[in-house]
């Protein structure tokens, strides 16, 4: 006996594209399937029972049916839509930025529970936080833990040697901490300060409840900033689009 | 070697080239065009290229016209302290269809993007700010669409305009008519209850 012909799942809304005049292929992420592509029929129609339900930043129940090509999604109930981040301009960006990388990290129908569960976690979670930075700095490195680009953060990658508390460096390349000799004549390798080091060693190995009781000054927020962005840069050989939209909201904020 | 005629080879490959159109009715419309009158296909490829000639963009609301600048604008009947923003020239005729908008239209060519790259610089976001500059407008009326581009684009606005003083308005959602409640999504459902009204 085959596979039956529809199956059920819970997902959350990565994007869609317009095809036609009314349909819309939507990714989405599931916890059992991982990424995947599958087309919402008659989406765009005014009076249509998809609707709200396949628009990105949402977590619903989707009831989908085996197509040739992309399954097609028959009934969709929302669980969560996620009002907050959708009227507020910054958490929305914050939200778009976490679904691009989520996009552009996995391939489709490659299973990642632990992934699925971060990436909802970090959707609410960008809801009730006061500081975004750090839903976003934690929720790169976890991602990155699950997809295996976890980085080194304890011991020189290339010479083994334990970081002394000084100014190290991080190797993209390398993924990981380059001790302060190693690191000097890296090209792709950004310096990082000893507080720096301290928060991500503490966030790669706590649960959010602790992460967010750190406090970040400005400077400390942009570094690390800096070197988490840096090392999705080498790792995605490209940059994300969204940070684009992220720096000019900021731009903004400041002027 | 090439059984098709030329003429005809080629009017199928441009046709296939737009949306929805594939090989096959690219090929039906043209043995179609082939089997009309001379007359109807001149007109039609009179209107395409006249198309290309004379429409261009409004210098003032960015809407596309073949007059400048085009008849909304110029229009002194119409209300010029009420600007109606739009993603796309298309969303403009619905509007007017209504027969219950009597302002002038700011069209943006496009919505904010993020994960495709586009942001505010893309847009006509600049050339808004600077019709709202003279002091004739009093209300901006946010006609993006109710999806997250449209609302990131709608929020951004209303970051900038609001400061200057000018009330910013968004149009309401709610339930379609012909819809079904029990299928409404939770957003759209929300905001129905919220922005319900006397009845």
């Amino acid at each position: 006996m085959g596979a039956p012909r529809t199956y059920q799942t819970y997902a959350v809304i990565i994007k869609g594209v317009r095809i036609g005049e009314v349909d819309k292929i939507v990714t989405i992420y599931t916890p059992e399937l991982g990424k995947l592509k599958a087309v919402a029929k008659g989406a765009y129609r005014p009076g249509s029972k998809l609707g709200g339900n396949v628009e990105p930043l949402t977590h619903s129940l989707l009831m989908l049916a085996r197509g040739r090509n992309l399954d097609i999604i028959t009934q969709s109930q929302t669980i969560d839509a996620f009002p907050v981040l959708k009227s507020d301009l910054w958490r929305m960006a914050c939200a778009l930025y976490v679904l691009e990388l989520v996009d552009s990290f996995t391939m489709e129908r490659n299973e990642n529970r632990p992934l699925f569960d971060l990436l909802l976690n970090a959707l609410k979670w960008l809801c009730q936080s006061e500081d975004s930075e750090i839903v976003l700095r934690y929720f790169e490195l976890h991602l990155l833990d699950y997809l295996g680009y976890r980085p080194e953060l304890h011991r020189c990658v290339i010479c083994n040697s334990s970081i002394k508390p000084v100014i190290n460096f991080f190797g993209f390349g390398q993924g990981g901490i380059l001790c302060s000799s190693c690191g000097q004549d890296k090209p792709a390798a950004h310096s990082i300060s000893v507080e720096a080091l301290k928060v991500l060693r503490l966030w790669q190995r706590c649960d959010y409840a602790t992460a967010r009781r750190v406090v970040l000054k400005s400077e400390l927020a942009l570094e690390l900033e800096q070197v988490m962005h840096g090392y999705i840069k080498y790792l995605l050989q490209r940059e994300v689009k969204s940070i684009a939209w992220l720096e000019e909201l900021k731009r903004e904020v400041t002027c | 070697m090439a059984t098709t005629a030329e003429p005809v080879a080629k009017l199928v490959e441009a046709l296939s080239k737009l949306p929805g159109i594939g090989p096959k009715s690219a090929q039906r419309l043209t043995y179609c065009l082939l089997r009309s009158p001379v007359e109807e296909a001149k007109a039609l490829a009179e209107a395409i290229l006249a198309l290309r000639e004379k429409i261009r963009l409004c210098p003032i609301c960015f809407n596309i016209t073949d007059c400048d600048p085009c008849l909304i604008c110029r229009d002194k009947e119409r209300d010029h302290s009420k600007i109606c923003v739009v993603e796309r020239p298309s969303d403009v005729p619905p509007l007017e269809q209504t027969g219950k908008y009597n302002g002038v239209y700011h069209v943006l060519h496009g919505a904010i993007s993020p994960a495709q790259g586009v942001g505010a610089e893309e847009l006509k976001v600049k050339e808004l700010l600077l019709r709202l500059q003279d002091g004739v407008v009093s209300e901006v009326i946010l006609a993006t669409n109710p999806n997250v581009e449209g609302e990131a684009t709608a929020m951004y606005l209303r970051q900038l305009i609001q400061p200057l003083g000018i009330r910013v308005s968004r149009l309401a959602r709610g339930l379609p008519f012909g819809g079904d409640l029990e299928y409404a999504d939770e957003m759209t459902l929300r905001q129905a209850i919220e922005d319900r009204r006397e009845f």
